[in-house]
């Protein structure tokens, strides 16, 4: 099963990753989660839809996302 | 559990300074993979270009130099020239490359010198604060050009890789953009063929990206990635533009 990780103090929440890129749609910006730099990371809906397929990656500036598998 | 995406090593731990939603992280992390995957970190020099990537030297993991304004394939043709062995490539922006490098591309480009060079084209000058480039489209509106760029007055865009195809130098020019994963998928490969064509010591290969620069463009990033597939690769047309490999066969 992939493993999606975001680097939380990384992440600038751009939001690349959650439009229209993950063709499960499980990625969010946090509304309530800040980080250092004052953005809103994104964070994962729900861990068991993703396919590892690994276009939130490609689409990150940062990167701030790590797939594991 | 293994991981299969991750910062590659050929990128240092440096947190990188763009703003949210810039194009320059995307390319930057496809280059540190590049390095790894062809076994080129050892002997790669970089050249850092004026402009926002100016401090690529601290974010790539390799040897980097930084020159001043648009002469990247000028100091590139001199160490290659005198360091064969090592693999040279200078990465611009479109203020660096296409305004105060206007002669030194297209000689470098003309002589079909052994290096590689990126190009990342923004339409903007993004670090001196949003102001016309020469590839800013027309209409568009900058901090010089507040009503939009008016083509009687301010002239018309250059399109760097039909340019270059004029000319009977250049082994590779493409123009890729970074605006969906496909295309970022086809920038990878678009890079790695340039990368390759100088270690096969083929000759010049240039690689356009469409990039965006949403403060300089004064929208959001996910705005400006949506204006950029939509206004920028109308004018800009995506594709291979010379590809002297496919004419030796």
């Amino acid at each position: 099963m992939p493993e999606v990780k975001i680097l939380e103090e990384v992440c600038k929440g751009c939001g690349f990753c959650c439009d229209n890129v993950c063709p499960v749609d499980i990625l969010v910006l946090s509304p309530d989660r800040i980080n250092s730099s004052g953005y809103h990371p994104a964070i994962v809906t729900d861990m068991e839809k993703c396919t590892g397929c690994g276009y939130c990656f490609k689409i990150c500036p940062e990167p701030a996302i790590e797939i594991y598998k | 559990m293994k991981k299969i995406f991750g910062r590659p090593a050929g990128l240092t731990e440096t947190l990188q300074r763009y703003c949210p939603g810039c194009g320059h992280g995307i390319v930057h992390r496809i280059i540190g993979e590049l390095l790894v995957k062809l076994d080129i970190r050892e002997r790669t020099i970089g050249i850092a270009p004026v402009g926002c990537s100016v401090f690529a030297d601290e974010y790539f993991n390799c040897d980097m130099i930084q020159p001043p304004h648009g002469r990247g394939p000028a100091v590139a043709t001199g160490l290659k020239r005198t360091r064969p062995e090592c693999i040279v490539f200078s990465y611009q922006g479109d203020g660096d490359l296409a305004a105060m490098g206007t002669s030194e591309i297209i000689h470098a480009a003309a002589r079909n010198e052994n290096i590689t060079v990126i190009f990342i084209n923004n339409a903007i000058f993004g670090m001196t604060g949003g102001q016309m480039a020469p590839t800013t489209l027309p209409g568009m509106k900058s901090t010089t050009s507040v009503k939009g760029r008016d083509i009687e007055k301010q002239g018309y865009p250059i399109r760097v890789c039909e340019m270059l195809a004029s000319l009977d130098g250049p082994y590779y020019l493409e123009r890729c953009a970074v605006d969906t994963p496909k295309n970022v998928i086809r920038s990878e490969k678009a890079l790695k063929t340039a990368f390759m064509n100088q270690i096969n010591n083929k000759g010049f290969s240039l690689v356009e990206i469409l990039s965006m620069c949403p403060t300089g463009w004064g929208q959001t990033p996910v705005q400006a990635k949506k204006w950029l597939g939509e206004a920028m690769v109308q004018y800009y047309p995506l594709g291979v533009y010379r590809d002297r490999s496919k004419e030796e066969k």
